[in-house]
């Protein structure tokens, strides 16, 4: 792809990118939520779009409810709306219509009902925002059927996945994590994953994990930042003579699981690395998954699995780096992995 | 703004047949549910029968939805709740595939997969769910995509005064205010949030009253009666249609069933439902269309020939569809086609 003009971006501009070339391309897509107008949202994520579509960028009230099913309502009605709440958490407040409604009209209406939305909002901890304002809870759109749910860990597919997001005929839960948006008032992990961007429009497909590290002994899965985690991870461990596959499955509805599967063949060790809580999550839907395919697949040690473990998220520093998985956690536990068996 | 005699007709006669279906529904409903042909011990099987689940009937609301409706064109949108029935019928929903949704078959408007409480007509633009409130925003959705789109519809939310105590209800009318949205919010008060009697569920006497919080004007109907429907709700329609913004209207009404077949009912004063009876809104029309020459015993009797025919059709196709094959449980979480 010599042709293709190569930028480094990062993450938060690669997918206001995204959203601007959908915007430009086709009339119907509309920014809504909170502060996405002249502030170019909390987190940057409308940055600019407001300046070039003022009658498309709708600043509206912090009214979480009403924004999700007026989403709703607008795209059962022509319009292909990307609704932003800030932050994961205040999903908290609105999820009847996320839940009930808007992951509920296709199926209920037997395919008659076509709702195009995308649902954007930070996810995350690291920077002392304490339990209401650090969660993850991708797994709990992941766990209502009717919701397809995007969590990117790099700046390409950032920007990809907005794209493929904004032309789905379907809700998308599309969450990104502060600690990765390059903005310059939030520390980031430094690690590059993908962070060449091209100029021009494109999709990266739903359900197609990524390899982010190839490697032999151990299979790492990770989402959002927990990939980033998990590369820097892989990247130590292989100074330790441990050679670490670190998979992306990009999207966690739908999810790639045969490529979790070929990995775990080949590795023959699971660990799986989440920063939503560890109880009843992606974690353990993924160690399920592989559990289930154990006809397949011989594993050398048990699954091991990194989450926040049934806790909130606490406020101080000194607390919440210990609650939430960090580098270390996850390099201890690939060698933990090393060294136990299955009977 | 008077009806005129062709909408007077209309409201009369789609009256009627919402009325019929209404009741034709209450009757078929207990098919099965009750002993001997039920489990032993039970009293009564919600889950058994052609007509499963629960069912929440609008007989009694019907100038509400005809008083509305007569205003709609094909293009304007109608978002209802689990009683929505009534304005499903007004709106034009097809009858058959409704009632065919009702009965849990394949040729129903979702398949079967929705049921009573969530019918979806994309071809009239009817839609209504089982969450209180919970349609309420998605009629400012469907506004904002008018006046975004520039094709002058209009979008009906229709409501209880249960539904005016949810938070949904305050969200989405302070945003429809604050966009000057082509909605108007129709809020019957049938004075039962379930068993919960409006003077101790919601603390104005008037849900109308609640529109000045939200920058729009608020009209209250004090009568069951559809030609003042129609008078109030043709002025907050012509409003949102010329772009003037929204109108919240409380429209008086009666629930003259349970909140669900089945319902006991013990919290209803008793005689309520025959006082309610006596004084039947379609009883009433009829009467007044009769006063003023409209309609003769013979026609009415011809109307109502029209909707019981009308009916029974349409649960004749419901009896007659198959249910959907197993496989469908599994099809239609996601559309495949991607824009």
């Amino acid at each position: 792809m010599t042709d293709v003009k190569i930028r480094n971006k990062p993450l938060f501009q690669a997918m206001v990118e995204g959203i601007q070339q959908e915007m430009e391309r086709d009339p119907r897509v509309i920014c809504m939520g909170e502060d996405v107008g002249k502030m170019g949202g909390v987190f940057q994520s409308t940055a600019g779009l407001h300046k070039k579509f003022p009658d498309r960028v709708l600043d509206t009230p912090i009214s979480e409810t009403a924004i999700m099913g007026a989403a709703l309502g607008a795209a059962a009605s022509g319009l292909r709306p990307v609704a932003e709440l800030m932050f994961v958490d205040f999903m908290g407040v609105c999820f009847g219509q996320i839940m009930n409604e808007i992951g509920k009209a296709t199926y209920m209406s037997g395919g008659a009902v076509r709702l195009p939305l995308v649902i954007t909002a930070s996810t995350g901890g690291g920077f002392s925002d304490a339990a209401q304002h650090s969660q993850t809870l991708h797994g709990l759109f992941a766990h209502v059927p009717g919701l397809k749910v995007v969590a990117p860990s790099n700046p390409y597919d950032a920007k990809g996945l907005m794209i493929s997001a904004i032309r789905d005929d379907n809700p998308v839960v599309y969450l990104f994590h502060k600690a990765m948006l390059g903005l310059p008032v939030l520390g980031y992990v430094d690690v590059s994953i993908d962070d060449n961007v091209p100029a021009e429009p494109y999709t990266v497909p739903f359900g197609k994990a990524r390899i982010v590290r190839d490697g032999t002994d151990v299979t790492i899965v990770g989402f959002s930042q927990t990939v980033q985690k998990a590369a820097i991870a892989a990247d130590r461990l292989a100074a330790k003579g441990i050679s670490a596959e670190v998979i992306d499955p990009r999207t966690l509805v739908p999810l790639d699981v045969e490529a979790i599967v070929a990995s775990v063949q080949k590795t023959g060790r699971l660990l799986v690395v989440d920063e939503d809580y560890l109880n009843f999550g992606m974690t353990g839907e993924i160690s399920a998954l592989i559990g289930e395919r154990l006809d397949e697949i011989k594993l050398k040690a048990p699954i091991r699995r990194l989450g926040v473990a049934g806790v909130s998220i606490p406020y101080s520093p000194a607390l919440e780096k210990v609650v939430i998985p960090q580098v270390d956690h996850v390099i201890e536990a690939a060698q933990r992995l090393m060294i136990s068996k299955v009977l | 703004m008077k009806p005129s005699t062709d909408q007077q007709l209309w409201m009369y006669e789609t009256m009627c047949l919402i009325r019929h279906y209404e009741d034709s529904l209450a009757i078929a409903y207990f098919e099965g549910k009750l002993p001997p042909k039920i489990q032993k011990g039970l009293a009564f099987d919600l889950g058994a029968g052609p007509i499963p689940g629960e069912m929440h009937l609008a007989a009694g609301q019907e100038s509400a939805a005809v008083g509305s409706c007569a205003h709609l064109e094909r293009k304007d949108s109608v978002w209802g709740t689990h009683r929505a029935h009534h304005f499903a019928i007004a709106k034009g929903v097809d009858l058959d595939r409704m009632t065919a949704e009702i009965f849990g078959k394949v040729t129903g408007l979702g398949r079967g997969k929705g049921g009573h409480m969530h019918l979806f007509d994309t071809a009239v633009h009817f839609a209504c769910t089982g969450i209180v409130g919970g349609g309420i925003p998605h009629s400012v959705g469907a506004a904002l995509a008018y006046k975004k789109l520039g094709s002058g519809a209009v979008a009906v939310a229709e409501f209880g005064e249960g539904a005016s105590n949810q938070g949904s209800f305050h969200e989405a009318l302070n945003l429809a205010g604050l966009w000057k949205l082509p909605c108007v919010f129709v809020c019957q008060d049938n004075n039962y949030g379930i068993s919960v009697n409006k003077a101790n569920s919601t603390a104005v006497a008037s849900v109308a009253d609640r529109a000045s919080s939200y920058g729009m004007p608020g009209v209250r109907v004090t009568e069951n009666d559809p030609d003042l429907v129609f008078e109030a709700v043709g002025e907050a329609v012509a409003r949102a249609r010329s772009g003037d913004g929204p109108t919240l209207l409380e429209v008086k009404v009666d629930r003259l069933y349970g909140h669900f077949q089945g319902d006991p009912e013990t919290y209803r004063p008793k005689g309520e439902v025959e006082s309610l009876r006596k004084k039947d809104s379609l009883a009433a029309y009829e009467a007044r269309l009769k006063a003023a020459g409209l309609v003769t015993d013979a026609t009415a009797t011809e109307i109502r020939g029209r909707a019981k025919a009308r009916v029974e059709a349409a649960i004749a196709f419901a009896r007659q569809s198959d249910y959907p094959a197993v496989a469908e449980a599994f099809q239609h979480v996601f559309q495949d086609a991607v824009s």
